[in-house]
């Protein structure tokens, strides 16, 4: 089980290292601080914007969940800095991730 | 350490044409050894090609191609700051011996596969620069209270500065209003903010003191060399309002040639974007956070070129291999006095800004007469 394979399915987890339990981003097999394996914590997690920005009529923003993990991601509702959201939805598409928050 | 200088360097112009990867190497090299015939190609060293084209082989290839057979031959990447980077290692082989005279040739198609990124998942779907750009322009606009107005002048006064650019993709001027109204990429980006992938080419010829005073009346030495990198991803950029690897780099570099950023007479720095220019000022010391359009407006306002005089890589185009040393030759030119219209007054320290992927990685580099 991994971040990639939960992504596939539609499920955002967090990858985590099992050893020194730090946060990895973006999600590798291995921790990027002391090697140990990295798995993935399951949960509903809250993200906060920092930032956005507008194409067409389609809002992007970039979102940090964690303290530790910003991803870009789609948002239906005019977006607000500082505001708290839930990823709706998620996957891989052609090869790149993709995320929604609300 | 051995001291290195730059003897000789040639270009071509940067266009939209259709060239083999090849060929666009090749053309500016030639005009390097046209400029110079007194140069001996059996003298070079080694031979380094910086570009984001798939091709394999390239420097054997050039060097094949220009009559060379080097003791080291090969390639580098590193995005839009393979051209400094190229330039740092032929400085590295001359001044620990190991060569004597490197020549570096950088080159670029329009259609350049380094301008997406496409390991970095954390952009999501938004892998194109043009996102990152959006983000950095809003964080940008929003903690200093600027506007699209005043954002666009980078553009206007680029653009102004190409046309004094032979070999620049752009040949036209425009106002504030025409980048107001050019094609509205995203709410915060506009067409003409944005630098242009294109076809071009560049070379330069490093060697040591003892050689480059052999070959040359008046060497450009590489005096401060500074290199940074914070992450591979835009994401994790700390700060979206300045650059973090431009700031360590930029300080390196002039820690390195013992000058502090106001000797610095004329300066390339990376205007992928028009915000990068305010942001790369800022990060560099040349004007505090925020400040750095004010900075852009009194400069144009003088019609002093003392920032991008070859118009940065808004008017000149970006070809992204090429553009490192296309900006490390302007430099050279301008303390050679021989930059004709594009002329900075007595210019005789210069600094080149190059960099990568959002500014997850930097080079500066330090020049003098």
């Amino acid at each position: 089980m991994s971040f990639e394979s939960e992504l596939l399915k539609g499920k955002f987890c967090i990858p985590q290292c099992v050893v020194c339990k730090k946060i990895v981003w973006p999600p590798t097999e291995f921790c990027n601080h002391c090697f140990g394996q990295v798995s993935i914590k399951k949960g509903d997690f809250n993200g906060k914007i920092i930032e956005f920005s507008r194409q067409n009529e389609e809002y992007f923003c970039l979102v940090e969940f964690e303290k530790t993990i910003r991803v870009i991601a789609k948002i239906l509702q005019i977006p607000e800095i500082g505001q708290i959201v839930k990823i709706s939805k998620c996957g891989i598409s052609n090869g790149n991730y993709f995320f929604y928050v609300n | 350490m051995i001291k290195v200088g730059i003897v000789a360097y040639g270009i071509t112009p940067f266009t939209k044409d259709d060239q083999k990867i090849e060929s666009i190497l090749f053309n500016s090299v030639k005009n390097l050894f046209e400029n110079n015939p007194e140069i001996d190609r059996n003298h070079i060293d080694a031979v380094l090609v910086s570009t984001n084209n798939n091709s394999k082989y390239l420097s054997p290839i050039l060097s094949e191609m220009a009559g060379i057979q080097p003791k080291i031959a090969h390639s580098i990447e590193s995005l839009c700051n393979s051209g400094t980077n190229s330039i740092v290692s032929a400085y590295s082989y001359i001044a620990s011996g190991l060569a004597d005279m490197v020549l570096v040739s950088g080159a670029e198609r329009y259609d350049s596969p380094g301008q997406i990124l496409e390991w970095d998942n954390s952009r999501g779907e938004f892998k194109h620069p043009i996102f990152w750009a959006s983000i950095f322009t809003k964080s940008y606009k929003r903690e200093f209270c600027i506007s699209d107005e005043q954002l666009a002048l980078v553009s206007v006064k680029n653009h102004k500065q190409a046309k004094q650019n032979p070999n620049a993709l752009s040949n036209k001027t425009f106002t504030i209003q025409d980048v107001m109204n050019s094609k509205k990429l995203t709410d915060d980006l506009k067409l003409l903010d944005c630098s242009r992938p294109c076809t071009g080419s560049a070379s330069i010829l490093l060697a040591s003191q003892e050689i480059a005073k052999k070959n040359t009346e008046i060497p450009i030495w590489i005096t401060g060399i500074g290199q940074k990198t914070t992450s591979a991803g835009f994401t994790k950029n700390l700060s979206l309002s300045s650059m973090e690897s431009t700031k360590l780099a930029g300080s390196t570099a002039l820690n390195m040639a013992n000058h502090d950023i106001k000797d610095i007479d004329v300066v390339e720095v990376h205007d992928a974007f028009s915000v990068c220019e305010p942001m790369a000022l800022e990060s560099l010391g040349f004007s505090k956070l925020g400040s750095g359009v004010s900075m852009i407006k009194e400069l144009y306002e003088t019609n002093n070129f003392k920032i991008n005089p070859r118009g940065g890589l808004i008017g000149a185009g970006h070809p992204l291999g090429a553009t490192g040393i296309a900006q490390t030759i302007e430099i050279t030119q301008q303390l050679q006095t021989n930059a004709t219209n594009r002329q900075v007054n007595d210019a005789k320290i210069g600094l080149v800004h190059n960099m990568s992927a959002a500014a997850t990685s930097s080079t500066v580099l330090v020049l003098e007469k």
